[in-house]
């Protein structure tokens, strides 16, 4: 009885100073997407990845070129939030199905070949308030000053900004530097347990396992997660949910 | 000198062309004036001059030579006046075009060309609607000189190559009175590439200061305007300053005047503009242009405005802009929106000013949504449709598991499979090897004989991977297993989960 006021009165104070942050650029109810399991949302600030904000994903090792895995896992989010999507690529090698696959129809997603000129296509579809989501393939350096624009922008329309980061070298220092996204992700790919528990012999394939990892994240938690890969409704599933390590940002 | 790219047409038969646009089908077909002695050919069309009628032949002597022969009056007059409206017509490609009396047009495509896909795609359209030789060259002189006198029936000149592609054409080529070029030959020059290498006082004290000028002009060193053409019946607005501009937050002020009037004059024809053409009248006299297009017809001022902001770096205003108009060569109707007298849930936000915007940035054919096509083989099942397309509403079959990155083409890879339907144990690819711990498949994909005749008997068999990292791979084999009919039995890598 007594905890509720005081509740209520924190979240008030938390809102206002969330806004104070944004600086009144919107002032529209920021939503967040939860990426579905309890303990990842937890350690999001306001359960979930926030609109209005740029989050960066990237992936790991070998599939630090190809990024398929972190490919799957934004569209899985994409999935889950109504509306169009626009996603800007340098070359042509996104397989549409794929994303169908992962719960994104085509009906939802314009695609727009940039070549070099994916920033400012980025800009461009984050001035534009009719989308749901910008996603947009960088390869190499995303510098501070363009991450922080991009961001800005997208707190001035409260759109979702994801800028998927490929690389064609596996330990690319440019993708740890810093930038402005709210949250940085890497998702890696682990060996998958038999199709069939109970007879582990049988050929076939189960529901992919990777390692999400939350490196960066502006007002909440890191940690890394075993979860299995989205389905066709794009959510992520858990089976084994290990808490590698937990620090405080 | 701001980079410029000029479009000549030559139509060396364009008074016979006129008459065929009229109906005229006969053929042997002539056209015959009166010289003040007697009456000679004025224009001969293609089967005339296949059986040796030429113009300025005797019109007695052409009808004995060629009995059944069509004859017309030549109309210098309406054949000037049709050219006029063809220069018209041809704002299609260009804001700014003009008519070269007797039988050309200049059409000025600087800045305009990614509308339509480049100025080759502009150039073959051109020669698909009419029978004419065509050049595209840094200078109006150029380009004419190249367009008549060149090899090809169609030239693009590159930016900067005037000199090698004018240095072996004739004299004629420039546009000279024919006294100087008989005493140019008598001198000994043939080409314009001899006449430019040699010093200019002595022939200019001979011949003239206009010899100068045609070279200059040709080069690029004098700048030759055009008078564009002005068809009178599109959705115009324009303003004259009292002092001429020269900044960009000046133009863009003018911009949105512009556009409100001329939004307010498709209101009242109730059309949307599709194209908009913005022209600058510079003091010195010439015109520049920026061109701008969008995939629905529009009258929101704010867009229109913004997306020529957009452009207003490739103008050069000289010493100053005097005035600016804009048109609106291409306009589709546009009937009035009903707004909702209450806000019953938001409208579906309407994405195609956004669009446009990316189109004019990125350039045609980027901006594309995918629709499912009916077919087996990856590559082929999925299509590019317009962005603003309505939803296709079908999807790819739910159960075949697709990967999200597709390499095109597939890769080579060495596999080691036990045949005939047992996924790889290890596969190499870039000089790594991968062990596979666990596959799916094979999904067997034959080919459309339909499409071509050597997919009649191929097959693919697609194994799902996962290599000892976990990282999942899709790997298929050309061919059965069983008959080498079907494939060469190779291994690719065709895309990534």
């Amino acid at each position: 009885m007594p905890n509720r006021p005081a509740n209520a009165v924190l979240r008030t104070l938390r809102e206002r100073i969330a806004r104070i942050e944004r600086s009144g650029a919107a002032d529209r109810p920021s939503r967040t997407i939860p990426p579905g399991i309890p303990a990842i949302d937890q350690a999001l600030p306001g359960g979930g990845l926030a609109t209005g904000a740029l989050h960066e994903v990237a992936g790991a090792g070998s599939d630090t070129e190809h990024a398929a895995a972190a490919t799957l896992f934004i569209a899985g989010l994409l999935a889950r939030l109504p509306g169009t999507v626009l996603w800007v690529v340098a070359q042509t090698d996104l397989f549409a199905p794929g994303l169908a696959g992962a719960g994104l129809p085509p009906d939802r997603v314009v695609f727009a070949e940039a070549g070099k000129d994916v920033l400012p296509a980025m800009e461009e579809g984050l001035h534009h308030p009719g989308l749901a989501a910008v996603v947009g393939e960088i390869s190499g350096r995303l510098t501070l000053v363009a991450s922080r624009r991009l961001q800005l922008a997208a707190e001035q329309t409260g759109m979702l900004a994801v800028a998927l980061r490929r690389s064609r070298r596996f330990d690319d220092p440019a993708l740890r530097e810093p930038t402005a996204a709210v949250t940085r992700w890497r998702v890696t790919a682990l060996p998958s347990p038999p199709a069939l528990p109970h007879a582990p012999a049988t050929p076939g394939l189960g529901r992919a396992r990777w390692r999400l990892e939350l490196l960066r994240c502006r007002g909440g938690e890191t940690g890394s997660w075993i979860v299995e890969a989205c389905d066709e409704a794009g959510c992520l599933g858990e089976d084994v949910v290990a808490d590698v390590w937990r620090r405080s940002a | 000198m701001p980079m410029r790219r000029i479009i000549a047409l030559f139509l060396p038969t364009w008074p016979i062309e006129r008459l065929r646009r009229f109906g005229l089908d006969a053929t042997p077909l002539v056209t015959a004036t009166h010289d003040g002695r007697r009456r000679v050919i004025a224009a001969v069309d293609p089967a005339a001059a296949a059986l040796g009628l030429h113009a300025g032949m005797a019109l007695a002597q052409a009808q004995a030579r060629v009995p059944g022969l069509t004859i017309h009056d030549a109309t210098p007059g309406a054949d000037a006046d049709a050219l006029h409206r063809l220069a018209a017509w041809c704002l299609r490609y260009a804001p700014l075009t003009a008519a070269d009396p007797t039988d050309g047009i200049w059409i000025d495509i600087t800045g305009s060309a990614h509308l339509q896909g480049g100025e080759t795609a502009v150039l073959r359209d051109l020669r698909h609607h009419l029978p004419l030789r065509v050049a595209v060259a840094d200078t109006p002189g150029a380009a004419y000189a190249v367009a008549r006198y060149g090899a090809d029936d169609l030239t693009v000149v590159p930016a900067g190559a005037t000199q090698t592609a004018l240095a072996g054409l004739p004299l004629e080529a420039l546009r000279l009175p024919p006294e100087t070029i008989r005493g140019l030959r008598l001198l000994g020059f043939d080409t314009i590439g001899r006449l430019a290498a040699t010093p200019r006082a002595p022939l200019v004290r001979r011949f003239g200061p206009l010899l100068a000028t045609r070279l200059d002009q040709a080069f690029g060193s004098v700048f030759e305007p055009i008078v564009p053409v002005v068809p009178p019946d599109l959705p115009r607005a324009r303003l004259a300053f009292a002092e001429p501009l020269l900044t960009a937050e000046s133009f863009s002020a003018v911009i949105v005047r512009l556009a409100a009037t001329l939004c307010a004059e498709l209101e009242k024809a109730g059309r949307g503009a599709r194209r908009l053409d913005l022209l600058f009248e510079r003091v010195d006299g010439s015109v520049q242009a920026l061109r701008i297009g969008t995939a629905r017809a529009t009258r929101d001022i704010r867009h229109l405005a913004r997306m020529l902001d957009e452009r207003l770096e490739r103008v050069d205003p000289g010493l100053g802009v005097e005035a600016m108009t804009l048109v609106a060569p291409l306009s589709d109707p546009l009937a009035y929106a009903q707004a909702p007298l209450t806000e019953t849930g938001a409208p579906a936000p309407d994405i195609a000013p956004l669009v446009d915007r990316l189109t004019n940035r990125l350039g045609p054919g980027r901006v594309y949504r995918i629709a499912p096509v009916e077919s087996d083989v990856p590559e082929r099942s999925a299509r590019r449709v317009p962005a603003l397309a309505p939803p296709v509403r079908t999807a790819w079959p739910a159960d075949l598991p697709r990967p999200v990155r597709l390499l095109d083409p597939p890769q080579p890879v060495e596999a080691m499979a036990l045949l005939p339907d047992h996924p790889p144990v290890a596969f190499t690819w870039r000089r790594v090897r991968h062990r596979v711990r666990r596959a799916d498949g094979p999904e067997r994909i034959a080919g459309e004989w339909w499409k071509r005749d050597g997919e009649l008997r191929s097959v693919r068999d697609y194994f799902r991977v996962e290599d000892e990292d976990g990282h999942r791979y899709w790997l298929f084999r050309r061919g059965d297993g069983d008959d080498p009919v079907t494939g060469d039995m190779r291994w690719f890598l065709h895309g990534f989960f």
